[in-house]
């Protein structure tokens, strides 16, 4: 199958998920229990106010036609209104996207420095004090609560030692690089653990592969062993590994934001969680979703193109 | 049944000895004896929270100098802000998250196995939509997906149940699918299947016993996630509700003593690390049992 195919092919198996994260996202709705205006609105809610939320959700319609409303309106751009706020959800949505999308990239960035050495550290020496101790990492990294760490972080560097500004998102490519390094630490903090045992695992199956001891014995230096042979090579299971936890990534970027009050989408989502705001939850929830499929999708292409010797017919 | 039918168990208990070389006796293997050791202190001191503190972890003492006390031999770590014992609310706390963990993986783990050994035993469109299912809940972050319920259902313990059961099986599903996938075409299921026995009880009594270990594995770091969550909505206020103690909104009351009072937040984070490290190591420790040599 030529690359094209693949590519096509890929888009395709896109179209039930895309259905299917509407659908959810939709359901979310009839989830609440009792009458969802009611509820939202609260107990003080003018009988007005709760039947014109009924009809602009369509609640008092058959299922089907209420969920085709909601995806003509969203064919049409529409996330609905803010309760909060009153005004579209869409723009307000929209303009928080930026601050996460630098965090997740950040925390990606960082999490990949952290781990390639440690990795690299306990590979080249399986079973040595070194290789215990890194192994050591994973394990208590796990069971950390990501807030929790956001917490000691900025007691540690922003209040003690004041090198990072405790919260915000800073102004400028440099300044977003400075205000945002705790949080996206916090993230790739939690996410190391993770990527340190798959490239772990991954550089030990390379080392023993055959053609490493050929390299060996041809006399090529251990540097360049190392980064031309292993390094490339083990590196490609890893990339599958931080791919397949993106969702949590991006997932984890939700509980940070709030800690260092970065004004992304995940502080949104709380905040309009404690405002009962539940057309931006939903809408918030839907992006987010959106989110992982893209970047599940830019995975698997760059994996491809990775690894010359992906076939395209999984 | 006709006569050809084999006992079964003989064949399925031959295989498994061929297979596989002799177990080791699990407490020779040093993580999973460590692990269940450390559990097994944390889960004594969950349970018996009780009698190891004299004190009730959600009356409030605002009596005087009560609150916001330094460590001391009353206090091991002092008292919060209204003036409760720390220590006995960590255990108190730890108590109900456990609790609330073990609890709320049982369902998903029941779902997914079901419905992972079909997708993977009968193919075709029965897999291709469970799998399409299990790609739509994973294209959700999951704390997105479980923040997101336990707001529309409402806080609380019931909500935190639904939720993870919600978001948790399709792991579970997709585990034991691929390994579904796999040991369906070994004999003794080929055996099984000769011998006309119903795909229910090969599912069941053959496939189950030979595929159910990794997902007991995977069950381990389902837990810590679990726990994790749990903590974070708590954290946020949408899970356990106050005065109750948990570990979550131990964290974010401390917070804001941080720099006087930094014990009232770590305490309560490294309790949950230390949770977390016992059930890793189990994991790690059943899964070199079943895999000796590769860790």
């Amino acid at each position: 199958m030529g690359r094209m195919t693949f590519v096509a092919r890929r888009l395709v198996m896109l179209v039930p998920v895309a259905i299917g994260v509407t659908i959810v996202v939709f359901f979310l709705i009839h989830l609440i229990p009792g009458d969802p205006a009611r509820t939202i609105l609260g107990v003080h809610a003018t009988p007005q106010r709760i039947a014109l939320l009924h009809k602009q959700w369509g609640l008092n319609r058959p299922l089907v036609s209420q969920y085709w409303l909601f995806m003509d309106r969203l064919a049409h751009g529409n996330l609905g209104q803010s309760l909060f706020y009153g005004t579209p959800a869409r723009p307000l949505i929209l303009g928080r996207l930026p601050p996460t999308l630098w965090l997740i990239v950040y925390a990606a960035v960082l999490a990949i420095a952290i781990s390639v050495p440690l990795a690299t550290i306990a590979a080249t020496r399986k079973d040595a004090v070194r290789d215990h101790l890194v192994r050591v990492v994973p394990l208590l990294g796990l069971g950390m609560p990501p807030f929790w760490v956001g917490i000691l972080l900025i007691d540690a560097l922003a209040i003690h030692v004041r090198a990072f500004p405790v919260s915000g998102y800073g102004n400028g490519f440099f300044g977003h690089l400075h205000a945002m390094f705790l949080p996206a630490l916090t993230v790739a903090i939690a996410l190391a653990p993770v990527v340190i045992r798959a490239l772990r695992a991954s550089m030990l199956n390379v080392l023993g592969a055959e053609y490493i001891t050929t390299a060996r014995s041809k006399g090529v230096p251990a540097r360049r062993l190392f980064l031309r042979h292993v390094l490339r090579n083990a590196v490609i299971p890893a990339v599958t590994v931080l791919g397949i936890n993106i969702g949590f990534l991006i997932g984890g970027t939700v509980i940070i934001e709030n800690i260092f009050a970065v004004p992304g989408i995940g502080q949104l989502m709380i905040n309009s969680i404690f405002r009962r705001d539940f057309p931006v939850v939903q809408g918030v929830t839907l992006v987010f979703g959106v989110l992982v499929v893209l970047v599940n999708l830019l995975a698997d292409l760059s994996y491809a193109a990775l690894d010359p010797r992906v076939r395209f017919d999984r | 049944m006709s006569a050809i039918s084999f006992p079964e168990p003989a064949v399925a208990v031959e295989v498994s000895e061929h297979a596989q070389p002799r177990p080791r006796r699990w407490y020779r293997q040093p993580s999973l004896a460590s692990g269940a050791i450390l559990l097994a202190i944390i889960v004594f001191a969950a349970v018996a929270a009780p009698l190891l503190t004299p004190y009730n972890p959600i009356k409030q003492n605002l009596s005087g100098n009560a609150s916001l006390l330094g460590p001391s031999a009353h206090h091991l770590l002092g008292t919060d802000q209204l003036g409760r014992d720390t220590f006995t609310r960590l255990l108190y706390g730890l108590r109900m998250d456990l609790r609330i963990a073990f609890i709320a993986v049982l369902a998903p783990f029941c779902i997914g196995v079901v419905l992972g050994s079909i997708a993977g035993y009968f193919g075709g469109w029965v897999d291709s939509v469970l799998m399409r299912l299990v790609d739509i809940v994973v294209a959700f972050p999951f704390y997105v997906l479980i923040i997101a319920l336990v707001f529309v259902l409402g806080p609380g313990q019931r909500s935190i149940y639904i939720a993870i059961t919600l978001v948790g099986w399709v792991s579970y599903a997709r585990i034991i699918r691929g390994e579904v996938l796999v040991a369906k075409r070994q004999e003794y299921v080929l055996a099984a299947r000769s011998a006309g026995l119903s795909a229910v009880r090969i599912m069941a009594r053959h496939l189950l016993p030979n595929v159910i270990t990794q997902a007991i594995i995977y069950a381990m770091s389902d837990i810590v996630q679990d726990i994790l969550a749990i903590v974070a909505l708590g954290y946020f206020g949408l899970g356990v509700q106050p005065p109750t103690a948990d570990l979550g909104s131990m964290i974010n009351d401390g917070q804001n003593f941080l720099t006087t009072h930094w014990q009232l937040t770590t305490f309560p984070g490294l309790a949950v690390v230390v949770v977390g490290l016992s059930l890793s190591l189990i994991g790690d420790g059943l899964a070199d049992l079943i895999r000796p040599g590769q860790s």
